[in-house]
């Protein structure tokens, strides 16, 4: 128990990086497979130790467990640990990562070892961001993260990679910098800028508008949210496959993240004022995205829209602020992870096959690739949320969990439900049934390696599908201690207002004597 | 007896004796060898900053005042002056093979170097209005003879005329505030003038304060007083240029600070509105006008204008949290710069440095090592985590918030962010654009200030803990 597991887990990958870069030398092909191998092991241990992690986890507190601390800036410190919302997402991150670079074993030929090392480097910086327990800290993994993303689009995107990264980059980089900036305020304001101290500290309120803007700037655009969505169908059309994956999978996710980690916690009574807001942006994001990715004739675009669509629905679920919808929000964002994720895949693999992305030139895909339509068909189902699939229970509950709250939002965001069947359908018919395009005569069916790719992922759709417990017990004491400190402070904030307006009454009855 | 003990009043002064008799000695040397010692003599500079430095180092503790109160040695001025000597140094350390290479060794120019050091040394120390003019113009008049060196340089001797003009004008300027201020408050030095203005000042000594922000201004190349830096440095050979970008502008920083903090506590808030300005003028337009550049040594100018009014944020604030921001961020900046330049001097192609920017494309391909460590830099320069540039804004800004300046703040990380795109589009020139032809193999003194400045804004986080506890303590001696 005394190593400090946490910090081996998040910088693993980082030393991997370094092997990368120092022993591979030589010639082209034996470097490629060395970057490869290494880079391959390095996220191998690195998930096998976050397992051990979980072993180790205590579901039933809701503390932060695995904490480290030591000094560091003088005003932030190196202070790490997760919790039952934290390491879900830490766990996602070092499981995809594996199956990202299996996933480039072949795709990716041209500066093998320059792809291996962003990679790398970007795990620890995702890890980072979901065990970081300082903001400063929590800030440098999170904007860290944009190097090495821009970078795998710019280098071995697309056509139009060099605008899709910059525009990735500068629109994050926008969000975030109000975030530091009300950072810098709290730190002010609190003395410290350590997030466990920080969640029993109460803003004035109008410091908590100002902030849940700032920090709504930030995670919105990295959610992202209607109408500032507009980066993400450009950076996953671009990007190579691992990184439409690793886009989808984990850096959405640290928006949602950062939602529950510190809007909801930190600012209350801002949260409770501008839910509506959020409700609002999410229908629309959830209607207006799920018929656009209807009229799209690129599949990864397709995706990407229903990536937005879909990530309605979180941000709907945590600020209902019930027990349902945050837990249905962790959920959906993990089945995201896979099935999004997934998808991305299912495309890589007749991308590297046939070198486009257009729906029109693919039909009748089961003729030849049997297996792969079979994998296909789960995901697909899991976007549509099939119940049985975990698509179905994060969409439920967020789905329960608003409708307590707003009903007309969650029944409008219902109806996105069947926008969602129709056109992931659709995509399903165009590609896989119909009659074999000419030009797809001779196209295989997956491999050996994309069949361990995909194994673990439809298993994992399936699993949480039928018996989500795991996952959802593994936050539960973590979500209710939130929701508890939520209530308690609308409540405060509530008492407060009334015994304002009181004191103003007594006030005007004593002018009037 | 009498003779010791001056000798030993003197002691605070070493650093700036060991520099001021360096460069005699090296002139002397250079005189009586002739042009064929230049090579050794410059050689012999750097070792004389270096002595400089340690002698610093070594100085005993606590603050020396010295001729009656206008040269202070305290813990302040021994921060900018290790940090100006650092930027001197790396400066000379990147002109050695260049002027090798160019055939341009002379002799004076390293003890011009020296002089200019010198200089810069005084005004970190002076606190009197006459011991800053002097600083001031001892800095000056060497740097505007370096511009000029190459002479059979038309685009070096007009850089060298251009800024002797200009820089002549503002020193103008700054002597007429000098003279309106102890016209108002009869005094010159910074303590008195502080307690005459303690309660506020008038019409006169307020213009006296503008009139002398103008020549501070000018020395940092701050807007509206930067017009004369992009041409200088495109003008002037290249390690003169990375000299420009480091050296004088730690010192010009450090005496605007001084002199606004310690002189002028009692119209703070008066203070306060011009320095925002300038600020935001210099973050707006370094970050803007960069983006149409395409000359690497252009970018580099307006780069460094928009880094001047990062590093004014802090000095906005007034407080001794934003003067340790300025002074990290003087660090920090310093580290980028000489990196920068280094790779700029390893351009060469042909036999002849190349300044287009385009030149870089594919750099990641033909020379990865380099571009590995101009893109830490670059970013760094944008200010993204987890690189050193992100920590300096961050202290600046820090200081910012809190004493309340939150326009200025929003302001400035939103130029931050117009700053990141023409980074980025060097980033992306290296990395994703098809290689040209490659460049001549990189002198080994260039790869080192490249390696160790990289590393350096690389490593920073791992350990930030020196420069932070340095420039809190350096910070508080003004207060």
């Amino acid at each position: 128990m005394n190593w400090p597991i946490l910090s081996v887990v998040t910088f693993l990958p980082l030393l991997g990086a370094l092997l990368v870069a120092l022993l591979v030398r030589g010639n082209e092909r034996l470097a490629r497979g060395t970057a490869r191998w290494i880079a391959l092991w390095a996220t191998l241990v690195t998930f096998a130790i976050s397992l051990v992690m979980v072993w180790r986890f205590d579901a039933s507190s809701a503390e932060f467990q695995f904490a480290e601390k030591y000094n560091w800036l003088g005003i932030a410190s190196y202070h790490m640990g997760v919790d039952g919302i934290s390491l879900p997402f830490v766990i996602l991150t070092t499981a995809l990562m594996p199956i990202c670079i299996l996933a480039s074993w072949t795709a990716i030929q041209t500066r093998v070892k320059e792809y291996m090392i962003a990679f790398l480097v970007l795990e620890t910086l995702m890890v980072g961001t979901f065990s970081a327990l300082d903001l400063v800290l929590f800030y440098l993994f999170f904007e860290g993260g944009l190097i090495p993303m821009f970078l795998i689009i710019g280098i071995w995107g697309g056509a139009r990679r060099v605008y899709a990264s910059f525009k990735f980059f500068l629109y994050t980089l926008l969000g975030s910098v109000l975030m530091l900036l009300a950072i810098m305020a709290m730190y002010w304001d609190a003395g410290t800028t350590d997030i466990v101290a920080l969640l029993r500290h109460g803003f004035p309120i109008g410091l908590q508008k100002w902030a849940w803007f700032a920090f709504f700037a930030s995670f919105a655009v990295k959610m992202p949210m209607w109408p500032v969505h507009t980066w993400l169908p450009d950076a996953h059309v671009e990007a190579p496959t691992a990184g439409s994956v690793i886009l989808a999978a984990i850096l959405l996710k640290m928006g949602g993240y950062g939602f529950l980690r510190f809007s909801l916690p930190m600012f209350p009574a801002a949260s409770h004022e501008f839910a509506p807001l959020i409700f609002t942006l999410s229908v629309v994001a959830i209607i207006y995205t799920s018929l656009v990715a209807l009229m799209q004739e690129d599949v990864k675009k397709l995706i990407a829209y229903s990536s937005v669509a879909h990530m309605g629905f979180v941000t709907m679920g945590i600020f209902a602020a019930t027990a349902q919808g945050v837990a249905g929000g962790i959920f959906q964002m993990i089945s995201h992870g896979i099935v999004s994720g997934a998808l991305f895949l299912c495309v890589g693999v007749v991308y590297d096959r046939m070198h486009t992305r257009e729906i029109n030139a693919y039909g009748g895909l089961v003729n030849r690739m049997p297996l792969y339509a079979f994998v296909f068909m789960v995901f697909t189902l899991a976007n549509v949320g099939l119940p049985g699939t975990s698509g179905f229970i994060g969409e439920f509950l967020s789905l329960i969990g608003t409708f307590r709250i707003n009903i007309p939002v969650a029944t409008l965001a219902t109806l996105g439900v069947i926008l969602s069947a129709a056109y992931a359908l659709w995509l399903y018919r165009k590609m896989i049934f119909g009659d074999l395009k000419p030009s797809l005569e001779g196209i295989r069916d997956i491999g050996w390696r994309e069949t361990v790719i995909f194994a673990p992922l439809v298993v994992l759709t399936i699993l949480f599908g039928v018996v989500p417990k795991p996952v959802l017990d593994m936050s539960a004491a973590s979500v209710s201690q939130l929701l508890e400190n939520y209530n308690h402070a609308i409540a405060a904030a509530k008492a407060a207002e009334t015994n304002r307006e009181l004191a103003q009454i007594e006030r005007e009855r004593a002018a009037t004597r | 007896m009498n003779q010791l003990s001056t000798l030993h009043d003197l002691m605070p002064l070493l650093p700036e004796l060991t520099l001021a008799c360096g460069a005699m000695l090296m002139l002397m040397f250079g005189a009586f060898i002739g042009e064929r010692s230049a090579a050794m003599v410059n050689g012999w500079c750097v070792v004389v900053l270096v002595l400089a430095g340690v002698t610093l180092v070594w100085l005993p503790p606590g603050p020396h005042v010295m001729f009656g109160g206008s040269f202070l040695v305290d813990d302040y001025a021994r921060f900018l002056k290790v940090l100006t000597l650092v930027g001197s140094g790396g400066a000379l350390l990147l002109s050695l093979d260049y002027l090798t290479i160019e055939k341009q060794q002379k002799f004076e120019y390293g003890a011009l170097f020296l002089l200019a050091t010198l200089g810069m040394l005084m005004l970190i120390s002076a606190s009197d209005l006459i011991a800053l003019y002097l600083g001031l113009e001892l800095m000056s008049l060497p740097l505007y003879v370096i511009a000029a060196s190459n002479r059979e340089n038309l685009k070096s001797t007009e850089a060298g005329l251009k800024y002797f003009v200009l820089g002549a004008l503002s020193s103008g300027m700054l002597l007429y505030g000098a003279s309106l201020i102890y016209g108002f408050t009869g005094t010159v030095n910074f303590a008195g003038i502080a307690k005459a203005t303690q309660n506020g000042a008038g019409v006169g000594l307020i213009f006296g304060l503008v009139f002398l922000f103008v020549g501070f201004c000018f020395k940092i190349s701050a807007v509206p007083f930067h017009m004369w830096t992009p041409d200088v440095y495109e003008g002037a050979p290249t390690p003169v240029t990375a000299f420009f970008a480091a050296a004088p502008k730690v010192a010009g920083i450090a005496i605007f600070a001084r002199a606004t903090v310690v002189a002028f506590p009692g119209i703070t808030h008066e203070w306060q509105q011009i320095v925002v300005f300038v600020s935001i003028a210099s973050m707006a337009l370094g970050s803007f006008a960069a983006i149409g550049q395409r000359n690497i040594k252009r970018l580099m100018a307006y780069s460094s204008i928009g880094h001047m009014g990062y590093a004014l944020v802090g000095l906005a604030a007034g407080t001794a949290e934003g003067v340790q921001g300025v002074l990290i961020y003087m660090s920090i900046y310093v580290a980028m710069t000489l990196g920068t330049f280094a790779v700029i001097l390893s351009m060469r192609r042909d036999g002849g440095l190349v300044e287009t920017i385009s030149d870089l494309a594919g750099l990641s391909r033909t020379h990865p090592t380099m571009a590995f460590f101009l893109a830490v830099l670059l970013f760094s320069l944008a200010g993204i985590p987890p690189l050193a540039g992100f920590f300096a804004k961050f202290y600046v800004f820090l200081a910012a918030i809190k004493a309340g300046l939150f326009t200025l703040a929003v302001i400035g990380v939103l130029t931050s962010v117009v700053g990141a795109y023409y980074y980025l589009a060097i980033v992306k020139i290296m990395y994703f654009d098809e290689p040209v032809r490659s460049f001549e193999r990189m002198p080994m003194l260039l790869r080192l200030v490249l390696g160790v400045s990289g590393l350096a804004n690389i490593l920073f986080f791992a350990y930030p803990a020196p420069l932070l506890g340095a420039a809190t303590v350096a910070a508080k001696s003004l207060f």
